[in-house]
């Protein structure tokens, strides 16, 4: 199935993005774990993995707008929606239970991998429930 | 909603992504339309209808008369 001019536009800011992530996330590793940079600087470098991953969701509002043909968008907002609503169900919960010490805690950017992979999920709803996927 | 496009496009020896081609959707988007699996949005069905060269109502079959026919 080919990819529409929107969703290539999408794919390659992914990847820039990406590359952006691994770069910034060695540069932080290097200087604040190995060298123990601190102050401003370290602020700066600790947010700059953050701001790559970020700029995906940046990249698929991009998409949602830039996509001309109905259908596609329709599945990616129906795709989207089972990923908020699986992370949001996720946080929810997992929040209760680490309030009440019953589970460990863990870092808040692993709610954005659970999106992501709820993506996945939303995409193979769209294939279960129309017969269509988008990316 | 069901609707004549396989029809219509047969009978003009179009395939999906002529069809496609010519209202600047997906083929996946036809199939969608064609299947009854999406309902167009009022601005594109009145697209399909001028590729077509017809009314609205003689590619789509309107629900609600559908419904009433039944009854």
């Amino acid at each position: 199935m080919s990819k529409s001019p929107a969703q290539r536009r999408y794919v390659r800011r992914v990847l820039i993005a990406m590359l952006g992530y691994m770069a910034t996330l060695f540069l932080a590793e290097y200087l604040i774990d190995q060298h123990g940079l601190t102050g401003p600087l370290a602020w700066l470098v600790a947010l700059l993995p953050g701001l790559c991953v970020a700029s995906v969701f940046w990249a698929i509002g991009r998409l949602l707008i830039e996509e001309t043909d109905e259908y596609l968008r329709t599945l990616l907002v129906r795709q989207m929606l089972v990923a908020t609503g699986l992370t949001m169900v996720v946080a929810t919960i997992y929040g209760f239970l680490e309030n009440y010490r019953l589970v460990g805690h863990i870092d808040a950017f692993y709610l954005t991998i659970l999106f992501f992979a709820g993506l996945g999920v939303g995409a193979a709803v769209n294939k279960l429930t129309i017969g269509d996927s988008s990316c | 909603m069901e609707n004549r496009l396989k029809v219509l496009r047969a009978m003009r020896d179009w395939s999906q992504s002529d069809l496609a081609e010519k209202i600047e959707v997906s083929r996946q988007s036809v199939n969608a339309i064609e299947t009854g699996r999406y309902d167009p949005s009022l601005p594109l069905a009145f697209r399909i209808a001028e590729v077509f060269d017809l009314p609205i109502e003689e590619i789509f079959v309107s629900p609600t008369r559908r419904s009433s026919k039944a009854i």
